[in-house]
């Protein structure tokens, strides 16, 4: 009888197995141009544009908020034409690339992983694999690619929707001005302001689309096996935005 | 030729296969049989690289499959066609699409691709199924696409996981003649995994009876009936009491 080597056990090993795995898949994919370019557009439109309504009714309602908020913050002592500059700078600053970022993990997140899911408990992962197409060129990257190019996009649409909904709650139904918003927007403004939001915006694009791919090629044991990688896709994808924007703040201001 | 030499794989605890030793002839028909569980499609699996082996090793035409960088894996794959149990097909593409995947990756012209996927689906009979989704087709059509996928690789090998399990009599006996013709007209050498005893000795040159991970019997499909083994005697008898009690 042959020995039979036991099964490598701890999960600090087991991570560092398949994460050293991924990233020499993910490099090998990447290469594989031929593969993912097809892929990337309808992905691009799939992950990005049909987000774009859901993006921007979180931003209607944020710009909203962030106005009758700031103007219930300010009272005599803070002049009121710094509603602009609170609503401005918090929807390009935080409230935009995050709340479109945590929309987006449950949207993108939950689609990806249900969908890669669903393909490897009915060996379609399998089947790729058995055709000579490595799943993460033609599965992974160009969902990883897509979210990370579209998410800024989708988030630049909904900072420019938020800070439209904050001018137009102010000038209505606060007692200030377009021109008095406009002071306050202009007063500490920054082309950081613009730049800092996308760039954090990418990231978590790349670690939500990354997460459903890795949760949902992890997936085991049918129906039950996808659901749950679902939910850690969502769930983990959220934690990411969270740890990623603290790191920007850190790193870039 | 493939060539199986001291395989052992669990999956946690349990073990599924254990020395499991046994060639495959080249161009005929082999089938591995035995009860659910004992390890059939683990096998199969193991000869395209899906599963790495515990101990032993896979060796297809003298290349072992385990010991493969990426590039001589996926040269290897494209020899070996796949049929899956459930067909596996991809939800998104449609019939023509599955069928041509794989061409696409070979980087075949255009001409040649449709030449093959339309000659592919005109032998497993589904010519003018080419711009159906799967899920509009039924179970046995699926299985036959997925079949015609396999072959439109013009592969030297073809495995076969359960290709006629769920399926009723009358097109199980159209899958095995699939299977026959496929054989016949490639000149593919098959490895069929079954329990379905009326399958595996219409198709079947050689029969390997697994049992516990391991060969338990290999012969051809004479001596695997003729068998004196109290297990395969046994597996034969409940296999044939099924199928009279199912027709009384």
């Amino acid at each position: 009888m042959s020995a039979v080597e036991p099964a490598p056990s701890g999960w600090l090993h087991e991570a560092l197995v398949v994460s050293g795995r991924w990233v020499l898949e993910a490099r090998r994919a990447l290469a594989d141009v031929r593969t993912w370019r097809p892929l990337l557009l309808p992905q691009m439109r799939r992950l990005g544009v049909d987000s774009i309504p859901v993006a921007l009714f979180i931003a209607v309602f944020t710009g909203m908020v962030l106005a009758l908020l700031s103007s219930y913050m300010f009272t005599r002592a803070i002049p009121l034409y710094f509603v602009g500059t609170l609503v401005t700078k918090a929807v390009m600053l935080e409230l935009g690339p995050v709340l479109t970022g945590m929309a987006l993990a449950g949207r993108v997140g939950a689609n990806v992983a249900a969908e890669l899911g669903t393909m490897r408990v009915t060996e379609q992962v399998d089947a790729l694999e058995t055709l000579a197409i490595s799943p993460h060129a033609y599965l992974v990257t160009p969902r990883v690619l897509a979210a990370t190019l579209m998410f800024p996009v989708v988030t630049a649409l909904a900072i420019t929707v938020g800070v439209i909904s904050g001018w137009l709650t102010a000038v209505n139904l606060l007692d200030l001005s377009t021109s008095e918003f406009l002071r306050g927007a202009q007063q500490f403004y920054k082309f950081k302001d613009i730049w800092f939001g996308l760039v954090k915006s990418a990231s978590f694009g790349t670690a939500v689309a990354t997460m459903g791919c890795f949760q949902g090629l992890q997936a085991r044991g049918g129906a039950e096996g996808v659901g749950k990688a679902t939910r850690y896709s969502v769930v983990l994808g959220c934690q990411a935005i969270l740890v990623l924007d603290a790191f920007w703040a850190l790193v870039l201001l | 030729m493939i060539r199986f030499e001291g395989l052992a794989k669990r999956f946690g605890e349990r073990r599924v296969l254990e020395d499991f030793s046994l060639t495959i002839p080249e161009g005929q028909t082999t089938v591995l049989m035995g009860y659910s569980g004992t390890g059939k499609s683990v096998v199969l699996k193991h000869i395209v690289g899906l599963l790495e082996p515990d101990a032993g090793r896979v060796e297809v035409d003298g290349l072992v499959v385990h010991e493969l960088d990426y590039d001589e894996l996926m040269q290897l794959r494209g020899r070996i066609g796949y049929v899956f149990q459930f067909a596996a097909l991809f939800d998104s593409l449609t019939v023509t699409e599955n069928v041509s995947l794989g061409l696409r990756r070979q980087r075949l012209d255009r001409e040649v691709i449709a030449e093959r996927v339309a000659e592919s689906l005109r032998l497993v009979e589904l010519s003018d199924a080419g711009d159906r989704m799967p899920a509009e087709l039924s179970g046995g059509m699926r299985k036959r696409v997925g079949i015609a996928r396999a072959i439109a690789l013009r592969p030297r090998y073809i495995l076969y996981d359960e290709p006629t399990t769920g399926l009723d009599p009358v097109t199980t006996a159209a899958m095995n003649d699939l299977m026959i013709r496929a054989r016949r007209e490639l000149g593919a050498t098959s490895v069929v995994v079954t329990h379905d005893l009326s399958s595996a000795f219409t198709v079947a040159d050689r029969i390997a009876f697994l049992d516990q991970g391991r060969v338990r019997q290999a012969g051809t499909a004479r001596e695997i009936r003729a068998s004196a083994d109290p297990l395969i005697r046994e597996f034969i008898a409940g296999f044939l009491d099924h199928e009279s009690g199912g027709h009384a």
